[in-house]
């Protein structure tokens, strides 16, 4: 029984009726080589991650939908924030940190919602689900390219909060914390944005999904900024740098096992 | 080379498919026709194993779904109403990034992609954005995807939709060479005379179970619409 199973298994493309292929026209048969059968039905994992990620990035520069809505976005947040509070230097020290994340994640989210809602509707999320792929290397990938875009408004906003704040900004364990508090967003946003996605209300249900589970990450990456930019000492800053390592890690292993459940119906 | 056995799919209280055996040969092209809500995209999006079955089990070249999934999609050619492409890529790279995605010997992408574009005569437009192409045009180089990675079996979900008289004719030539070439497909459509016309068997969806199931050969193309409406209790005039 399982020898028989087997053999109907390799011999998926051995099938071809001989009176069929006997009325196969010579202009219809196919001009390419068929290609070979591959002992391996996934593909190598991270060439997949790169693939997909890359993939987005080309799409993207060719676009630029979401990058220029979401830098237009985080620009509009600064002068609003600059001009709407008129504050002296301790004041905006005090409130640069929450400014800059607050416009990280909403722009964020801006970005995830309409990269997740692109896919959906032309149907090319289906494509990629098609793929005999790990579909957590699809994860990957979208959380990758959708990290770089993250990135660079992250990297816009630190050049317009300088400039409009006053402030210098570009200390490297900043941008460490940005990079940290970035990556576990992007993770934990990439997977409710998929899950999201099939919903009508998507645009609406992202925010509400996603923004009580980062609370604790948006925080962290609060408090260890302010305390950054202030220069105080290490022990002051390190347990919330830390919390922000263990978040990360925490939603890069729940949405790898969690991907695979969310996509299907 | 599909095997389907007591299928269900019940998305919340709403059984969408009851019970359904189904068996499809190899080398057979099965148009499924059906009304909307009976369940035909569900049966292709579970065949495609982009749904999980509520209960009963589906085999596909042996490979059980949703256990094994993958290996049952590295055999799959899928066409949709939608075209699966993007459109901010051109021609050429989205066939690549699918080359590269179902795993194709690398010294032969390029040359595949070619021999695909040139196949369903969109060479000349390779590399061109898809957006600028007709809907006709884009659902010629969504076969092209399908079948870039040479699969085993195609499935057709309402691939005309949308299509022009002169656009159809020609993926009707394609869907030809596809069935010629050996390999299995399953075509749900609205366009019975078109279904006929292309499949060596037709069944009937009604209500998530299989109402009739022939070979083309028992039944002709101008009494296939009285007698889907007899099994559907539908009104056509096709």
């Amino acid at each position: 029984m399982t020898s028989t199973r087997e053999q109907s298994r390799t011999d998926i493309h051995a099938d071809t009726p001989v009176e069929t292929q006997a009325e196969v026209p010579p202009q219809v048969t196919p001009a390419a080589p068929r290609v070979r059968k591959r002992r391996r039905p996934v593909t190598a994992y991270w060439r997949v991650v790169g693939t997909i990620a890359w993939k987005d990035l080309r799409a993207e520069m060719r676009s630029r939908e979401l990058i220029n809505s979401m830098a237009l976005f985080t620009a509009m947040v600064v002068m609003v924030f600059s001009l709407a509070l008129e504050l002296d230097a301790q004041a905006r020290r005090s409130v640069v940190t929450g400014v800059l994340w607050v416009a990280i994640v909403f722009a964020g989210m801006l970005g995830l919602s309409r990269s997740l809602a692109a896919e959906k509707d032309r149907g090319s999320l289906d494509a990629l689900l098609l793929a005999p792929i790990d579909r957590s290397a699809l994860f990957f990938g979208k959380v990758i390219g959708n990290l770089l875009f993250v990135l660079v408004v992250a990297a816009v906003l630190l050049v317009l909060l300088t400039i409009m704040f006053d402030m210098a900004l570009m200390k490297p364990l900043l941008l460490l914390v940005v990079l940290l508090g970035s990556v576990g967003f992007t993770t934990v946003g990439t997977l409710l944005a998929s899950m999201s996605v099939h919903a009508r209300a998507r645009e609406t249900l992202l925010p509400i999904l996603l923004l009580p589970v980062v609370l604790p990450l948006l925080l962290s990456a609060i408090r260890a900024s302010s305390a950054i930019l202030e220069d105080l000492p290490t022990v002051e800053w390190r347990s919330n740098l830390e919390l922000l390592v263990i978040a990360d890690v925490i939603f890069l292993v729940g949405a790898y096992a969690l991907f695979d459940f969310v996509v299907e119906e | 080379m599909i095997e389907i056995r007591n299928l269900n799919k019940i998305f919340g209280v709403n059984p969408v498919l009851r019970s359904l055996d189904l068996d499809v040969a190899r080398g057979e092209f099965l148009a499924l026709f059906g009304p909307n809500g009976s369940g035909k995209s569900t049966l292709l999006r579970i065949l495609a194993a982009l749904a999980r079955p509520t209960s009963g089990t589906v085999r596909i070249g042996g490979w059980e779904l949703p256990a094994e999934a993958a290996h049952v999609r590295a055999q799959l050619g899928v066409v949709s109403h939608l075209p699966l492409l993007y459109e901010t890529l051109t021609a050429e790279e989205n066939l690549l990034f699918f080359a590269r995605l179902y795993d194709l010997p690398v010294a032969e992408r390029a040359d595949r992609v070619r021999a695909m574009l040139d196949r369903v005569g969109l060479a000349r437009r390779a590399g061109d954005v898809v957006r600028t192409f007709s809907r006709g045009m884009q659902q010629r180089l969504a076969i092209a995807r399908a079948i870039l990675h040479d699969p085993a079996i195609l499935l057709l979900d309402e691939p005309y939709t949308g299509l022009d008289q002169d656009a159809a004719a020609l993926l009707d030539e394609l869907l030809r060479e596809v069935a010629l070439a050996g390999r299995t497909a399953v075509m749900t459509t609205h366009d019975l005379r078109r279904g006929h016309q292309l499949a060596s068997r037709i069944a009937i969806l009604s209500r998530g179970k299989i109402a009739y199931d022939a070979s083309t050969d028992a039944v002709s193309s101008e009494a296939l619409p009285t007698l889907y409406a007899d099994v559907t209790g539908a009104v056509t005039n096709r």
